[in-house]
């Protein structure tokens, strides 16, 4: 048996063929053997894209390794291919020298004429580069499941599971997880439960029977830290994180949404969670989403809105209300490729100057993000904190990549890493003719009190038009204008004092600094780590603070001779930078609705270092 | 509730200066609405005034409870929200035709058939007031407007046959200067679990001045409308002689006394009657009295309770949920 480092796997095909389910528990298993890992599922938009067209694949990465994984992988170095389409799709993505293992019954002229291939690729030389693993997967299967009392199709149903079996074979994974996993589901089917069991180690046995052992390869455990751990993915993080913040703070967690691609989960996780009180609330449409929020949040809920980009943008005229109302509201958007209704189910970073200036008006709220799938539990308890302590609109930024990949996570000691949250909430009773200023802002902090329906004495209004300073009545008054105008960009700024410094990956100062923010982290990181150790000077600074950005940002963009700011836009984190800190960047613009490879990144580098 | 707090109109009276003109119709309004917060029982911070934008909207800031001043249109959908995070309030909604039936007519709908126990009361004036003089979603076609100065083309809407389309469990009519009559469905609404929506004939003095006039003017209000009530025949008219009866499927004006009429043979007003309270809705003047009063109550599952309810029941079988035991719940392995 070979020994190996990491190792890419990606499944494919057709989206009623199970793949996701496939990857999801090869990755499972691979977390429970002590790999680390990462994955990412990869599905069309179209829910049913015409059968054995490309258009209609499925796929789904993973990376496991013996080290610190951060990213799915850039190629696979494994291919499964259930169908022609499926190969056709991915073939240009897969390492040279790979392995391509496809399902061969597939292969009928049928299928290959939907998938747009003239002659079979497995007939000509195509595949010369690549290791192909031709089996019978679908017959294999059948044959397997010859004596059940089940029809053709639905025993065909369960090939995902037999060529799960083939790459627990060659990778020498453990069945078990999956055999418990098979159990649980399908306890009350018991047929369906024997099937897929026997479909399972239909291909685990036909790995042994017909691989030379010198073809199966190992991947030890990871040295990681010490620790228990768990599975998660992005999204279920984000929402996660909200319900943290929320017993953190000792509210009720309220969530106003309306079903977005790649968001929705988000709401779908919460529904569930009755027992802690939360409350989802699937609103008519974008607006009436956040709006409830608002309502909610002057109800005294940690109230949050959950969508994507063109969401985002529908929710605009309503962050300008929560803004001028300074009340704790959480926004978060996971974002897609753009515009308008672009590329519902890729990944981009092309929401960044929305969430800083899409609003009328002067309207500043904070903007944070997160970095990688497990990170969303922190950002969201991060985003829904600085809400809650500066009593204002915070925009959470994730993306799809990150939203839907997952990754083990070491389970936080939650008491000692997210504290409580000392909300804003009035705790005293007015002295008797004491009018409540509902205004009166922290001289510190410049953050306003919060009073909720049912504190007697504290009735007030509040609304969209400017307001009077301390008092909060309406107020057309010029001079007035200006003073809110500047008390809220100031209220914001002054965030800065409660977000912990900008940290760097590498030496303090040098020749090159990458400067990378949200999702990009996993690439970012894994590229200059791999290049340091080739003795390379390049450090990383990744940021999740955005605004208002941590006060020592400035001097470590000043400590280096280059910045490059590689992005998923057309270069919005640079703007950014110039503006605020009137530097030189460079920058890297990808907007193909895929992630950054590490490769590229490190190309990107080689090239910045050798042109120094 | 609160059975020890005893409240007088000034409770709840703001300190803020009314800015409608004078004149306006939403005086009234104003007043019926702060002399029914005295009788439904509920403390002044239990009370929450929402609205959105337009001349109605400013009424938030005139009632001395709660109060929020939203953006155009969207105030059930805020009203939809603080109610759900809190359910112990009485939470009302000001609106107009246009802030509720134009650019918020999605929320309007969705709260009605949603059944949160909010109170939207909407102020009809078949015009914009604020921005001084468009038509709306009300309007009657062929009125001259500032942007329809050959007329208005748009068919309108009936907000009752709306409101009745979405399945409202409580929709009323009333007049603004019918201040005893209002107050009294303002109360009626306050008690009512669920969505209650009350439409308001209301004058605006500046852009549409006796829009509503030929019936609901002081002088022939008594002759041309009709206060319809549960379980009591449809009678109305200054002697009080009129009565309608339905010939085939169709309302008509009889005269009681004549050809044999008596009240025993006028329809009885039944508020659960589905098909009754579309009647209400469907009736025009001048063929027709227009009607006044709750047109349609009925009893159904208010959205937050049931939100409430799954809670508990959830809550009973699992437990009180805690992070720690969900971050160790599932799937966990350990390294090292
Ligand atoms: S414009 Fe009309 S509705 Fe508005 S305040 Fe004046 S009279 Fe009332």
């Amino acid at each position: 048996m070979k020994e190996l480092e990491n190792v890419v796997i990606r499944f494919s095909g057709d989206s009623g063929d199970g793949m996701q389910l496939t990857g999801t528990q090869f990755s499972t298993t691979s977390a429970l053997m002590g790999n680390d890992m990462s994955t990412f599922p990869d599905y069309p938009s179209e829910i049913r894209a015409p059968q054995g067209t490309v258009a209609g694949v499925s796929g789904f990465q993973v990376c496991f390794g013996a080290t610190e994984v951060n990213t799915p992988g850039d190629e696979p170095d494994v291919l499964v291919a259930m169908n022609p389409a499926a190969l056709k799709a991915n073939l240009a993505d897969v390492k040279r020298g790979g392995t391509i293992i496809v399902n061969n019954d597939a292969f009928s002229p049928a299928n290959l004429k939907k998938a747009g291939y003239e002659s079979n690729p497995l007939d000509t030389n195509e595949l010369d580069n690549y290791k192909v693993i031709r089996i019978d997967i679908s017959n294999l299967t059948t044959e397997a499941l010859k004596n059940l009392d089940l029809d053709l199709k639905a025993k065909g149903r369960c090939k995902n599971f037999c060529a799960l079996g083939f790459t627990y074979y060659l990778f020498d994974r453990d069945m078990d997880s999956t055999i418990k996993w098979i159990e649980s589901k399908f306890g009350k089917t018991p047929v369906l439960k024997e099937a897929n069991i026997l479909a399972l180690k239909a291909g685990y046995n036909y790995g042994g029977n017909t691989l030379i052992t010198t073809n199966r390869y190992q991947v030890p455990k990871a040295k990681i830290e010490k620790g228990k751990y768990r599975q998660m993915q992005g999204n279920a993080a984000t929402a996660w994180g909200l319900m943290q913040a929320a017993e953190a703070a000792g509210l009720k967690l309220f969530l106003g949404s309306y079903p977005i691609t790649p968001a929705t989960e988000i709401l779908q996780e919460l529904a569930k969670f009755k027992e802690f009180g939360v409350k989802t609330f699937q609103a008519e449409d974008e607006i009436a989403g956040i709006c409830s929020a608002i309502g909610a949040s002057f109800g005294g809920a940690l109230a949050a809105t959950t969508t994507s980009g063109p969401g985002l943008a529908l929710k605009t005229e309503a962050i300008g209300l929560g803004v001028i109302y300074e009340i704790p509201l959480v926004i978060v958007n996971v974002q897609r490729g753009g515009p308008s209704t672009g590329l519902p189910t890729k990944t981009e970073q092309a929401d960044l100057l929305q969430s800083f200036y899409g609003r009328n008006g002067e309207c500043p709220t904070v903007v944070v993000a997160a970095s990688r799938p497990s990170d969303c539990f922190e950002m969201a308890y991060e985003a829904a904190r600085l809400a809650l302590e500066h009593m204002t609109p915070v925009i959470l930024l994730t993306d799809g990549y990150i939203a839907q990949g997952a990754e083990p996570w070491k389970i936080p000691d939650i008491e000692k890493e997210f504290r409580p949250i000392k909300t804003r909430m009035v705790d005293r009773k007015l002295a008797p003719g004491e009018q409540f200023l509902s205004y009166q802002r922290d001289p510190k902090t410049l953050v306003r009190p919060w009073a909720i329906p049912g504190m007697a004495g504290y009735e007030h209004r509040i609304g969209g038009l400017e307001k009077s300073e301390n008092f909060g009545n309406v107020s057309h008054d010029a001079k007035n204008h200006q003073r809110m105008v500047e008390l809220r960009a100031e209220k914001i700024a002054r965030v800065v004092d409660n977000i912990p410094d900008q940290e760097v990956f590498g030496d303090k100062s040098g020749d090159l600094l990458v400067v990378s923010w949200g999702g990009t982290y996993g690439a970012t990181y894994s590229a200059v780590r791999e290049l340091r150790k080739e003795g390379k000077r390049v450090s990383l600074m990744h940021m999740k603070y955005l605004n208002p950005m941590p006060k020592n940002v400035g001097k470590i963009l000043k400590s280096y001779k280059k910045i490059l700011v590689p992005e998923l836009n057309m270069g919005q984190l640079q703007h950014l930078l110039r503006e605020k800190f009137l530097i030189e960047t460079i920058g890297y613009h990808k907007v193909q609705g895929q992630p950054l490879k590490i490769t590229e990144v490190v190309g990107l580098i080689n090239r910045e270092l050798e042109s120094l | 509730m609160s059975e020890t707090t005893t409240y007088t109109k000034k409770d709840f009276v703001s300190d803020q200066e009314v800015r409608w003109c004078p004149g306006c119709g939403d005086y009234s309004i104003l007043s019926a609405v702060q002399t029914a917060m005295t009788q439904i029982g509920k403390k002044r911070e239990d009370i929450c005034f929402v609205s959105g934008i337009g001349c109605s909207s400013r009424f938030p800031y005139y009632m001395n409870t709660f109060g929020m001043h939203t953006i155009h249109g969207r105030a059930a959908a805020i009203a939809s929200g603080l109610k759900i995070q809190n359910p112990n309030l009485s939470v009302w909604v000001a609106t107009g035709d246009g802030d509720a039936m134009a650019i918020g007519g999605n929320h309007l709908i969705h709260a009605l058939r949603r059944n949160v126990d909010i109170n939207i009361i909407m102020f009809n004036n078949e015009i914009y007031g604020l921005t001084k003089g468009q038509y709306s979603p009300t309007t009657k076609r062929g009125v001259i407007t500032k942007t329809t100065p050959y007329g208005v083309v748009d068919h309108p809407f009936v907000p009752a046959s709306l409101a009745l389309g979405c399945d409202a469990t409580f929709f009323a009519r009333a007049i603004d200067t019918d201040v005893k009559h209002l107050t009294s469905l303002v109360v009626e609404a306050a008690n009512h679990k669920g969505t209650t929506f009350i439409e308001i004939f209301q004058n605006c003095v500046i852009f549409s001045d006796g829009i509503h006039e030929a019936y609901a003017g002081k002088a022939t209000r008594d002759d041309n409308t009709i206060k319809v009530e549960h379980g009591k025949p449809m009678i109305f008219g200054k002697e009080r002689n009129k009565g309608i009866i339905l010939r085939g499927t169709r309302p008509e004006v009889v005269t009681i006394g004549e050809n044999g009429i008596t009240e025993k043979d006028l329809l009885v007003h039944d508020k659960t009657d589905d098909n009754m309270a579309y009647m209400l809705s469907r009736m025009k003047f001048p063929e027709l009295p227009v009607a006044l009063g709750i047109f349609r109550q009925v009893s159904a599952p208010s959205y937050e309770m049931d939100v409430e309810a799954q809670i508990a029941q959830v809550t009973s079988k699992k437990g009180a949920g805690n992070m720690k035991s969900l971050l160790h719940s599932g799937q966990t392995w350990n390294v090292g």
